[in-house]
């Protein structure tokens, strides 16, 4: 008896080792925004897989992971990727395709491809989330509350700093809007040399007044340190420093663009079985409606909606927090990836060459 | 530096006026370094002193955020403080792993660069080394080329070769790209300490061990060791330190899970600047006062052994 | 390490030319003196070369050679020359200049089938983009429709987009299909060849990097001077006050010297930043108002401080070692004979300190020059140097051959420097405390 009792513990502890020897690293944007995914996602995926998920940070995935598959040594198994840079990386052959026939139904038998919301899914990445840049301030440091994106360019009415992302995506757009473009024509204008100019020249007026930001967790710090009266921000992130603590921080969604985020798998990961299967597991109706119940961010499926409900604390309602609820969705942007898969190279580049000068 | 009693009243003025404007460069040299031990005992989440600090109100002060230090990361943050709290801190604690590899890749890198640095400049100091003055810039240079340059340069390199995947029996061994990349960093540092100690070394002593029945074995380590030692540890300090301190290669060729303190320290500034960050910064300088005062003492030593006049 | 101990050369003469009473000197096995001396100096050589070749080899292993690879990588890029067959043949049968036909069109067409097949329009584009921004798309929208394009493929290129037809572009094309290139170099001074092949400047809103080297430059050259005006005062008063005092007071400048980088910078930042100790003071103290708050960091201001701070030490150091070995009885000579203080500073005193000048400045600029961290952390958008714009293109657009043409130029700067130094200091006399 004693000796089937050693056994089997040597067994257990084998199979235990065995277990959380298998790993993956899945990049995300880090802070709230990580923390979500590692609640809805990671834990449970450990708790019924043993695969124990190493999460990385980064400001933005999109470009650690281009760089490691050009250089030829990939360590990342997923990565959250921006809508546009998931299409661009796939067209350049940089990104694993998915079989979205792998992905689970919904719980009422809706195949995946039905359930998902349009556009959600793309030749190389799985959406798990719909979010939105939005322009947030403090309160208690900005006289009066602006109500339109062209607040945000006004230094006259409300004096002081300004944090903006170091991008020209969504930047560019925010000031063409607040010159007056209409949302549905923003994209056409940016079409076009004048518009970027005309863009370009609207950031001018508020240039020596900004504070740039790389990554996610910034603007929220910026906001609540009082180095910036009003910031770009994920709407994500805002909320979770307003509700969960505390911080007298407000969002202005007029004018937010709406993004999808995606789950992506780099060319030549280490554990691609592994890495679909995290995939698979996470983007199923559940764990999106999970997530959503951690940070601000819109799920992906269609059957995941219903199944939002309250934010941790258990008070709060998530519902009017959502980038996509229709009070916040007067006058909303959506990202046009097809524009930015294929200016982002060059508005970049123009983008940084005004930058430092 | 005493004013002499010929000096003319306009003399005096200058002369203590220039004694103010030094004491406020050595504030300027100073002060940055110590205004960040009180702010890191702060019981609020600022990086200013509040009213109840400058008070001297102990309610002003905790220890939260070296306590932080140990949990961030943890599984379990608020189980009750025993051992289990400790093998997780041990285990998962963010700081305390990143501190482990600092040690780990500090220590090879000093080794690496101790050995083959001690070596090589007893070589250089010898009166017949061929291609002296071209040998040394290249071994400073390290030390001159930006690191930038040197981390892209072994950004690329290091994927060409693919480093990450070599290994010893099936074992890939970590860090090591960091690690040789840390013990260049330092070679520098090593050679100009040991040829500064070797520059005042008396080579008739070597002549007189030998004179003495000694083989050239004994002579090195009973007559040269001892007089280079104090030189060889400031250089192992000072390549302990420069790896200690070291992003920018760690940024670029390590790992993305290959965190140290420094890297660790860089993700805090740029995102959520913490006062945690000084926490540990001034952890960091009681080290650097540590060490600083190890090697003034070794440098005293050595002066004295090798009979030169402090200076 | 013991087979190669330092055993001197000269102990073997010494030690049997007692034996030797006349004639030519001749050792105990009978070769002349000459010889045995030229082959233990040569055997001496041998050791003391011995002792460093393992250093040397790493050096050049873990250092040079990255360095060389990083050389290479600035004038090599085969992105286009591995992933377009056909046009690259196409532009090696015809001279420079000739017009593209409907078989060079042709040509494109099959290439961009084949990226569509290999997904490589984005790498291609990009290439191209580098040199004709705005093209990119061009090519990956064209793999993406290529399968449908019929001949004649020229009309139905230009039909699909005319910019397939601007001569610049095919410049560039031809330019790109060959992987060597220095026109990462010409970028990187704001340069660009002209649709003819001349050289031209760029447009004036991408004209960046002249105005970051002068800036890192002009920055630099600041923070030397900044440091030289910190350092001369404290450096004279560590050299002239006794011993026992100044070895204590040389521990503030030490103490900075040995402390982290990073926690030299994180201090600055709690001291600079708006909401910060000194703008704290300063609004206690009445001096500006509660919305008057001096933006000192994120811009260039915060960089010269701190950089000055971080790099004072290398100042105060080798002014100090210089100064030490001043005399004073020279001043004391000039005041005796009439000289005023400021006299005897400027004729006497200066004049001597001058090689101390020389090797910390020339030390602090070289340092400043490729700085990354601080100005990454506080430089802002204005602060920031030429290394940051390097680490930027490694590391977010991902365009490495220019990144390392900005750093081979960089690094020819810091090496003439380095040469300098060599020159007019000597690297040995490079001190640590």
């Amino acid at each position: 008896m004693k000796k089937i009792l050693i056994v089997s513990t040597a067994l257990a502890g084998f199979t235990a080792f065995a277990a959380t020897a298998e790993e993956i690293n899945v990049m995300s944007w880090g802070g709230a925004y990580t923390k979500s995914q590692v609640e809805a996602y990671g834990k449970p995926f450990t708790a019924e897989t043993g695969i124990k998920v190493n999460w990385i940070d980064a400001d933005n995935p999109a470009t650690p992971i281009k760089a490691q598959v050009e250089a030829g040594n990939v360590s990342i198994d997923v990565a959250d990727v921006e809508y546009s840079d998931a299409v661009r990386l796939c067209d350049e052959g940089l990104l694993e395709e998915i079989d979205k026939a792998m992905l689970p139904p919904a719980p009422d038998g809706t195949p995946a491809e039905e359930d998902f919301i349009e556009g959600a899914l793309t030749d190389c990445g799985v959406a798990n989330i719909v979010w939105s840049t939005v322009v947030a301030y403090n309160k208690e440091n900005l006289n009066g509350t602006p109500t339109t994106i062209a607040d945000f360019f006004d230094l006259e009415k409300f004096p002081g700093k300004r944090g903006l992302r170091k991008s020209a995506k969504a930047t560019l757009e925010m000031a063409l809007e607040a010159d007056g473009v209409p949302a549905s024509e923003v994209y056409e204008v940016l079409s076009t040399p004048e518009g970027v100019d005309r863009a370009f020249a609207k950031l001018d007026t508020i240039k020596d007044q900004i504070v740039w930001w790389e990554a996610g967790a910034q603007p929220p710090q910026l906001l609540a340190d009082g180095e910036v009266v009003m910031s770009t921000a994920y709407n994500g992130r805002i909320f979770n420093a307003a509700v969960a603590e505390g911080q007298p921080l407000e969002i202005l969604w007029d004018g937010q663009i709406l993004d999808f985020d995606l789950f992506v798998i780099p060319k030549g990961a280490p554990n691609k079985e592994n890495a679909l299967k995290f995939l698979a597991f996470a983007t199923d109706t559940k764990r999106l409606a999970d997530q959503a119940s951690w940070i601000s961010y819109g799920p992906a499926r269609k059957s995941s909606s219903s199944m939002v409900g309250k934010f941790m604390d258990g008070k709060t309602d998530m519902g009017p927090h959502m980038p996509t609820a229709p009070e916040n969705m007067k006058n909303a942007l959506v990202n046009d990836y097809e524009f930015w898969v294929d200016h982002d190279a060059e508005l970049n580049e123009r983008f940084n060459a005004w930058l430092a000068q | 530096m005493a004013l002499p009693n010929y000096a003319s009243p306009l003399e005096r003025i200058w002369h203590y006026a220039y004694l103010v404007i030094c004491a406020l460069i050595f504030l300027f040299l100073i002060a940055p370094i110590l205004v960040v031990i009180p702010l890191s005992f702060n019981a609020e989440p600022y990086f200013t002193f509040t009213p109840r600090m400058l008070a001297l109100d102990p309610e002003g002060y905790s220890l939260r955020w070296y306590d932080k230090l140990l949990t961030f990361g943890m599984q379990n943050p608020d189980a009750p403080r025993d051992l289990s709290w400790w093998a997780d801190v041990w285990e998962n604690s963010k700081w305390v792993n990143a501190a482990k590899n600092s040690f780990i890749i500090g220590i090879f890198a000093t080794i690496l660069a101790t050995g083959f640095g001690t070596l090589a400049a007893l070589g250089l100091s010898r009166p017949e080394m061929p291609f002296r003055r071209a040998i040394m810039a290249i071994l400073i240079s390290p030390m001159i080329v930006p690191i930038i340059i040197t981390a892209t340069g072994l950004f690329f390199f290091y994927s060409s070769i693919k480093i990450s995947h070599w290994s010893i029996f099936g074992w890939e061994i970590p860090y090591l790209g960091i690690i040789l990349a840390h013990a260049t960093l330092g070679i520098p540092f090593v050679i100009i300490t040991v040829t500064a100690t070797l520059v005042g070394f008396d080579q008739s002593l070597n002549r007189a061990a030998a004179n003495l029945g000694a083989d050239p074995r004994t002579t090195f380590f009973r007559i040269t060791m001892p007089l280079i030692l104090p030189g060889v540890i400031s250089g192992a300090l000072f390549a302990f330190v420069t790896s200690f301190d070291e992003v920018v290669v760690v940024l670029f060729v390590g790992a993305l899970d290959e965190q140290t303190i420094p890297r660790q320290m860089w993700n805090g500034i740029r995102e959520q600047i913490s006062p945690a960050i000084l926490s540990v910064a001034t952890i960091l300088v009681v080290i650097s006062v540590a060490l600083l005062t190890t090697v003034e003492l070794l440098r005293r030593r050595s002066e004295r052994l090798r009979g030169v006049t402090p200076g | 390490m013991s087979t190669q101990t330092p055993a001197d050369p000269h102990v073997a003469v010494v030690a049997t030319a007692g034996g030797v009473e006349d004639g030519p000197l001749v050792m105990a096995d009978g070769t002349s003196l000459k010889q045995a001396l030229r082959k233990s100096q040569s055997r001496a050589r041998r050791r003391a070369f011995l002792l460093v070749l393992p250093l040397l080899a790493f050096v050049v292993l873990t250092f040079i050679v990255p360095i060389g690879q990083l050389l290479k990588r600035s004038v090599y890029s085969p992105n286009f020359h591995e992933n377009m067959p056909a046009l690259v043949a196409w532009f090696d049968a015809s001279p420079p200049g000739t017009v593209p036909d409907e078989s060079a069109y042709a040509a494109l067409v099959a290439d961009l089938r084949l990226l569509k097949k290999t997904k490589k329009a984005g790498l291609v584009g990009t290439r191209v983009n580098y040199e004709l921004p705005g093209s990119r798309s061009l090519f990956t929208k064209g793999a993406r429709k290529a399968e449908k394009l019929e001949p004649p493929y020229r009309e139905a290129l230009l039909k699909l987009d005319p910019r397939w037809g601007d001569p610049a572009l095919w410049q560039v094309m031809r330019s790109a299909a060959s992987p060597y290139t220095m026109n990462f170099y010409l970028a990187a001074v704001d340069l660009k060849r002209d649709s003819d092949g001349s050289i031209v400047r760029v447009e004036e809103n991408r004209r960046v990097y002249l105005m970051l080297f002068g800036r890192t430059l002009a920055l630099s050259l600041l923070i030397t001077f900044l440091a030289l005006v910190l350092a001369y005062p404290i450096a004279h008063l560590l050299a002239t006050l006794p011993l026992r005092k100044s070895n204590l007071l040389m521990i503030l400048v030490l103490l900075p010297f040995w402390t982290s980088l990073l926690v030299r910078t994180t201090s600055w930042m709690v001291l600079l930043q708006s909401q910060g100790v000194i703008n704290d003071a300063l609004v206690a103290l009445g001096i500006i108002g509660d919305d008057g708050r001096i933006q000192m960091m994120y811009n260039k201001i915060g960089t010269v401080i701190a950089m000055t701070h971080i790099l004072l030490p290398f100042m105060v150091l080798p002014l100090y070692s210089v100064m030490r070995t001043i005399n004073p009885s020279y001043v004391r000579a000039a005041r005796n004979l009439g000289a005023t203080s400021w006299t005897a500073f400027r004729r006497i005193y200066f004049p001597q300190t001058v090689p101390g000048i020389g090797a910390g400045a020339l030390l602090v600029f070289i340092l400043a020059v490729g700085y990354y961290i601080t100005p990454a952390l506080v430089g802002g958008s204005d602060g920031t140097l030429i290394s940051n714009l390097i680490a930027f293109h490694i590391q977010k657009s991902l365009n490495w051959s220019l990144a390392a043409a900005l750093a081979a130029l960089l690094l020819a700067g810091i090496l003439v420097l380095y040469w300098l130094y060599d020159r007019l200091v000597g690297i040995d006399n490079l001190k640590l405390g």
